[in-house]
């Protein structure tokens, strides 16, 4: 099997030492950087989501999954700066300001990461200035919110509010997700994206970073 | 023997099991540490002997701790009606049901689809929890979506108390909401003394699962002790995500963060009623969501039910839901399951009545429907006993005599009591009655029995006066985030 090919298959096997292997051997053998990290990592976890969508695997898998693909960039993080090959998105993202529920936000974090996007978490109770504060700062593409609250949903507004204040709404991607919020109030503030799970988050995020899944 | 001495118990544990559970939830609050944000509680506990360590806001408790504690609750307590009469007994095996609390949405009964409840929904249910016979207290079901987000959780409570004599299962969003919420019950009360005498509401705060208080839902808990309003700890270890995929490890976090609560409780204020509660969920890893109506969660929170019974502390659940988002067969097999095990493991106060989709939204028509089989469960527990049917000669002479015992004394007594005749919304006509009747489905009897019920409605007997206060408190609230006035409430 081509080692590239096996890569794929390790990761989906989620076995973190191999991946770290295999991506290390593909690396001394030269083979190009962004062919590792398209067609080794980040293939091996779209296998992984589909069959995590049909039921095939669970979510203990897909973690682990994620799990081995965290293992391979860490490799090849080193050689993509010298290289100049951007990471495939930068996402930052919290439970919005007065909320504490972070279980789900947690979670859609560890899978965007698995899926191989670069991942800021300010945790829970995040205010407005925070969230935007550090999506500059970090220059990331995609901004995420999460509330469980009817009480604290508004707070997403607030950050779009500011975000246009600012001129830098349209500049980024808001993804918005949690048990009270539906597309329709996604729509209403402003948001680019709800998402209802994880998964969805993950290909939200690739197609705002024109990543096919 | 007395029936009730055979009361119909469902257990899940063996004494030694349950110990073993609490001695192993001990240990980890006493050597790992229960993490409390809320330096007024760090301060509190460190003076009752606790070691706190002020950096990670971690409290390592002691035996003693735990067990001054454990001795200080009190072990059963009764609710009391806006009128003052003892409606809620929490003690022993006796069961009562709440409907589930603070939905995000209702499933409106003429559409049949998902919206943001307004203060005219919150309203309906209100009345229709005053005619509900078979759930002994009323919940701040929902969030009404008309008024500002800051006075949500707050004027839920208003309007229960407005529209509904039922005492109250309710809880806070913030610490601001919790002060409005006190002020409300000290106007039906009069003093705090009557309130403390006469518990009105029990509030439900939350530990965050893994072992650690927020500082808002621990200061919800010492400002409820302060004035003896009783709380009912809701513990969410979620099994195989945020606990031990186990029952068994699930269990010893659950009691971990439950006795973490009750020591701060007991500390704060000694003998301040609470429940033993919690939800619980068994995570479904293909979905990622927290299911009520797996098997595992109900055998959890049964379980832990009995953890609580073994401490001698009085117990609560949110059990006898769905996660269906439509009133199917789904819907009624987990409600049913739930509420028949939750009312056979004796759990006092059995929140669920009305609630689908994973506790986020609330259906009138479940509401009624629910009803009946809260209905159905009170009777269950009741169990099996001989009413005069010893010796049984006379009644089987009878029997022959007469060729029946429709009309027999013994029937007329005890027929109304030794089964539970449920209905409207149950049918039990054939099916020609059924087809004269119109076929009627059963979410449109149960439309009609909310439209029935609602118009049999009656006014609150809360004196006049009181109306007025608790009018002028809410708004005064209100005004502070610039709503001039509240919903109309016609
Ligand atoms: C677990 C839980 C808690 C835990 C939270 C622990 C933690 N560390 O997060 C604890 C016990 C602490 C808790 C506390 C409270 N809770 Co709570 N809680 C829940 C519960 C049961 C499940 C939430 C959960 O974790 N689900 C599992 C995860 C995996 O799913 P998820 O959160 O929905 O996230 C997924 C998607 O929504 C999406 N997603 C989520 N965020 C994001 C973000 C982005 C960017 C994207 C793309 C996607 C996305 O992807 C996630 C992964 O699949 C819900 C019920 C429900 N139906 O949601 C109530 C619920 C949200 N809680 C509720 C309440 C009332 C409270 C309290 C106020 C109770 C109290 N009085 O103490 C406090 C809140 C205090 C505060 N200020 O925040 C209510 C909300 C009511 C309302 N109308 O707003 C609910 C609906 C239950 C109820 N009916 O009472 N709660």
């Amino acid at each position: 099997m081509d080692i590239i090919q096996e890569l794929s298959e390790q990761l989906q096997q989620g076995n973190p030492k191999k991946a770290a292997e295999l991506t290390q051997q593909a690396i001394n053998e030269n083979i190009d950087t962004k062919t590792i990290l398209d067609q080794g990592l980040i293939a091996g976890m779209s296998v992984v989501g589909e069959k995590f969508k049909q039921h095939e695997i669970f979510l203990p898998d897909v973690l682990l999954a994620a799990k081995a693909m965290y293992a391979g960039m860490d490799l090849l993080k080193p050689l993509m700066l010298k290289e100049g090959i951007p990471t495939i998105g930068k996402v930052v993202i919290g439970t919005v300001q007065g909320d504490l529920h972070d279980i789900g936000k947690n979670l859609v974090a560890i899978m965007l990461k698995g899926a191989g996007f670069e991942v800021i978490d300010l945790g829970n109770d995040v205010s407005p200035e925070k969230f935007l504060d550090t999506a500059e700062k970090e220059n990331a593409d995609i901004i995420g919110m999460s509330a469980l609250l009817t009480t604290t949903m508004p707070v997403m507004k607030k950050v779009i509010d500011l975000a246009k204040e600012r001129q830098i709404f349209g500049k980024k991607k808001f993804i918005v997700g949690g048990a009270p919020l539906s597309t329709e109030y996604a729509k209403e503030i402003g948001a680019d994206a709800y998402c209802f799970d994880g998964m969805s988050a993950v290909e939200a995020v690739k197609r705002f970073t024109s990543i096919s899944s | 023997m007395k029936g009730k001495d055979l009361r119909p118990v469902v257990r899940f544990l063996e004494n030694n099991l349950i110990e073993r559970i609490i001695a192993e939830a001990r240990d980890i609050m006493c050597k790992l540490g229960i993490e409390i944000h809320n330096e007024r509680i760090l301060t509190l506990l460190a003076d009752h002997g606790a070691r706190v360590d002020k950096n990670t806001q971690k409290v390592f408790f002691n035996q003693s701790l735990i067990d001054k504690a454990i001795a200080a609750t009190p072990h059963s307590f009764k609710l009391y009606d806006v009128l003052g009469n003892e409606a809620v007994d929490l003690s022993g095996f006796n069961v009562n049901f709440t409907p589930g609390s603070a939905a995000i949405y209702c499933l409106d009964g003429s559409t049949k689809t998902v919206r943001k409840p307004t203060t005219s929904d919150y309203i309906r249910y209100a009345k229709l929890m005053s005619r509900m016979k078979n759930i002994a207290s009323q919940s701040t079901a929902m969030i009404p979506s008309d008024v500002h987000e800051k006075i949500s959780d707050s004027y839920r409570l208003y309007l229960n108390l407005l529209y509904c004599e039922k005492p109250v299962v309710t809880g806070a969003f913030t610490i601001e909401a919790l002060e409005i919420m006190k002020e409300l019950q000290l106007a039906v009360r009069g003093t705090k003394e009557n309130l403390k005498a006469k518990p009105l509401t029990v509030f439900s705060c939350c530990p965050t699962s893994p072992l650690k208080w927020s500082e808002v839902t621990s200061q919800n808990l010492i400002d409820c002790a302060a004035y003896s309003i009783p709380v009912e700890y809701i513990a969410m270890p979620l099994s195989g995500f945020m606990s031990p995929v186990t029952i068994v490890g699930t269990l010893v976090q659950h009691t971990a963060e439950t006795l973490s609560g009750l020591v701060i409780s007991q500390m704060f204020n000694p003998g301040t009623p609470v429940l033993y509660g919690g939800s619980p969920a068994f995570f479904d890893v293909r979905y990622e969501t927290t299911p009520m109506g797996s098997i595992a969660t109900m055998m959890i929170d049964c379980a832990y039910n009995e953890i609580g019974k073994y401490l001698s502390i009085p117990t609560q659940a949110y059990i006898g839901l769905t996660d269906a988002k439509s009133l199917d067969v789904q819907a009624g097999f987990e409600t049913a399951t739930g509420a028949t095990l939750a009312a056979l493991a004796g759990i006092n106060n059995i929140s669920g009545p009305g609630m689908i989709d994973f506790e986020s939204c609330i259906s009138l028509e479940k509401l009624v429907i629910d009803n009946e089989i809260c209905g159905t469960m009170l009777r269950l527990v009741n169990g099996i006993e001989p009413k005069e049917d010893f010796p049984s000669l006379p009644i089987f002479e009878e029997l022959l005599r007469d060729k029946h015992l429709l009309i027999a004394d013994h029937t007329r007594k005890y027929f109304k009591e030794e089964d539970y005749l449920p209905g409207p919304v149950i049918n039990r006509a054939n099916r020609s009655r059924w087809e004269e009747d119109g076929s009627i489905t059963e979410w449109d009897r149960a439309t009609r029995e909310i439209e029935k019920q609602l118009k049999s409605y009656q006014p609150t007997r809360l004196a006049e006066n009181i109306q007025s206060d608790l009018i002028k408190l809410m708004s005064a609230e209100a005004h502070k985030f610039g709503m001039n006035e509240l919903p109309k409430r016609d």
